[in-house]
């Protein structure tokens, strides 16, 4: 198994919380005919932390650098989960017992028949890789992103 | 380098011995020919007479910015209007401004002040001088220019406006030389490196000159690694003549007081008394030269402090420290005296900090709150909102160490602060008292 083939590229922008701030980097986005895969939004009273799996990563990169964005690039790791009750809390336990760092996650439905897709930031992503497997998840790869 | 090494290099005892003198003939002069002067001192009791040591000089009442506004336009100037060649004056943004004139000795006098910060800073016939202070009425533009004119320098008298045609005539002409703000310095090397414009190789730019607004020497530290520049500081104000007052030479840890023509005082601006040799205050000057315009204890309001330790480049006239802010610059938040350069020396220190900052004041029901807002960069920006938080709570304790009163930190986005084309805005004081 070669491990690089299971790191997803994520996106993320810094952006103030301001009016219109969050519709400039989707607009940008889609002129550079960007498709969001999966998104999710950390926020605080004064800025918030944009975080995009997309279809296309070094055009959504470049565009939004272009566009004078606050932008970097990291890798995360997708999971399917079985959709339904108990799915996540027994990936969750696994994740705990394998001794992995989450930094954060967040979800991406309606992916698969029946499943659903997390993605996670772990603290180191190659162990992360590595025992998932071992321990039999269904880990997706970069390139279920680009087709979908 | 020296323009007047006899001058430049008197002995201590020479120098104030030359002060004394000259501060009896210019109350006398100033006795003689302007009667707001001849009133104060009869008032005092000051004549000539009454200078024996340089001491004595505190003896003399203060001049400030509202005797220039009573005696607006002309009122302090000592010849008619025959003997006067120049005019400049201050903004006049806060009320009327400040009128100031020249006799042609003056400028004379003025040109050799400015030839000697040049030649200190390094500046020669050789060089090729971008100048973008605005040419006007303010004495920055016309005061440097024919100071470097006179040591032989090519001058481009670019004036203010325009940064990236500033840019392709600094390119295109090759200066050597910049003289501006410092903050308008970064503004360029921003403006440049946007444009593509590799600066160490496509610019031949080797000294800076600036001044007219405080910087730290975190800000020279940027601005020379940015620039590809040694950047030298300058001072002077436009009420005893303009810049010129003193510069730097080349060890940049102190400007040196043209003292043969000024008298320097440092006072607590709030009890007036001097303070020790070393220590902060007021900034008082007094002009022993100046045959239009003689000024006697001038309160500057900007904040630095004297040495008159003895410098490696040779010259003897006392060191002043570059201003860490005015008087009437220096914020009170919640009772705590706060000037702005401080909040700059610890964002400075930090990698990667954007050089544009501005500090926004507010009041909160009876409590100030300021927020010092920076442009956030992707130096600063961590995808992870554990580290993203502890990178400001750290900023916050630096601000918090050096302050000594809690001031909250705001990342913003780029190019989101305002850029000046002269002095830059820092402070936005929105409370009302």
């Amino acid at each position: 198994m070669n491990i690089q083939d299971y790191k997803i590229t994520q996106i993320s922008v810094f952006i103030e919380n301001k009016k219109g701030r969050f519709y400039n980097v989707t607009k940008t986005m889609k002129d550079a005919g960007v498709n969001i895969r999966a998104m999710s939004l950390a926020d605080t009273m004064d800025f918030g932390i944009l975080r995009f799996v997309v279809d296309k990563p070094k055009e959504a990169y470049d565009a939004l650098m272009d566009s004078d964005f606050i932008v970097k690039k990291n890798e995360v790791v997708a999971i399917a989960v079985k959709d339904e009750s108990g799915g996540l809390s027994e990936l969750l336990n696994t994740i705990s017992n394998l001794d992995l760092n989450i930094e954060y996650m967040y979800t991406f439905v309606n992916a698969l028949e029946n499943k659903a897709v997390m993605l996670f930031k772990f603290e180191e992503i190659d162990e992360a890789i590595e025992k998932l497997s071992t321990a039999n998840e269904e880990l997706l790869k970069e390139e279920f992103f680009r087709k979908i | 380098m020296f323009w007047n090494k006899d001058r430049e290099t008197m002995s201590r005892e020479d120098i104030e011995n030359l002060q004394i003198e000259l501060l009896k003939e210019k109350i006398e002069y100033a006795y003689n020919n302007v009667p707001f002067y001849r009133k104060k001192f009869d008032d005092f009791g000051i004549d000539k007479s009454s200078i024996k040591t340089i001491e004595d000089i505190r003896k003399l009442p203060f001049t400030t910015k509202n005797d220039f506004r009573d005696n607006y336009p002309f009122g302090l100037f000592a010849t008619d209007m025959k003997q006067i060649v120049r005019i400049h004056s201050s903004s006049g943004t806060t009320g009327k401004p400040t009128v100031v004139g020249y006799t042609k000795n003056d400028l004379e006098t003025w040109t050799n002040l400015i030839a000697r910060i040049a030649k200190a800073a390094g500046v020669t016939d050789e060089d090729i001088v971008h100048i973008a202070f605005g040419y006007g009425l303010f004495t920055g533009g016309f005061g440097l220019h024919y100071g470097l004119e006179k040591i032989g320098a090519a001058i481009v008298p670019a004036s203010s406006g325009n940064t990236k045609r500033q840019i392709m005539l600094i390119k295109d002409y090759g200066a050597t030389v910049l003289v501006c703000t410092p903050s308008y310095a970064l503004h360029i090397a921003e403006v440049a490196k946007e444009s593509g414009i590799d600066i160490a190789k496509d610019l031949k730019l080797r000294i800076g000159m600036f001044g007219a607004e405080p910087w730290s020497d975190q800000m020279r530290k940027k601005i020379e690694e940015e620039l590809n520049i040694k950047a030298y500081d300058n001072y002077g104000l436009s009420e005893i003549m303009g810049p010129g007052f003193s510069g730097e030479c080349e060890e940049q840890n102190g400007m040196h007081i043209a003292e043969d023509n000024f008298i320097a005082e440092i006072i607590n601006p709030e009890t007036d008394k001097p303070v020790k040799e070393g220590e902060y205050g007021e900034l008082v000057i007094t002009t022993l030269t100046k045959e239009a315009l003689p000024v006697f204890r001038y309160r500057t309001r900007d904040i630095t402090k004297i040495s008159t330790k003895p410098c490696s480049c040779g010259r003897t006239f006392a060191k002043m420290s570059k201003p860490i802010g005015r008087t009437d610059d220096m914020l009170i938040i919640r009772g705590v005296n706060v000037f702005p350069s401080q909040i700059e020396e610890v964002l400075f220190n930090i990698e990667g900090v954007s050089p544009h900052y501005q500090i926004i004041v507010d009041r909160k029901g009876a409590l100030d709150v300021a927020t010092v807002m920076v442009e956030a960069n992707a130096n600063l920006f961590f995808d992870e909102m554990k580290k993203q938080k502890q990178f400001l709570d750290n900023i916050n304790y630096e601000l918090k160490s050096a302050l000594g009163i809690d001031v909250s930190v705001k990342l913003v986005e780029p190019h989101t602060i305002e850029r000046s084309m002269g002095k830059a805005k820092r402070i936005i004081d929105n409370r009302k008292f």
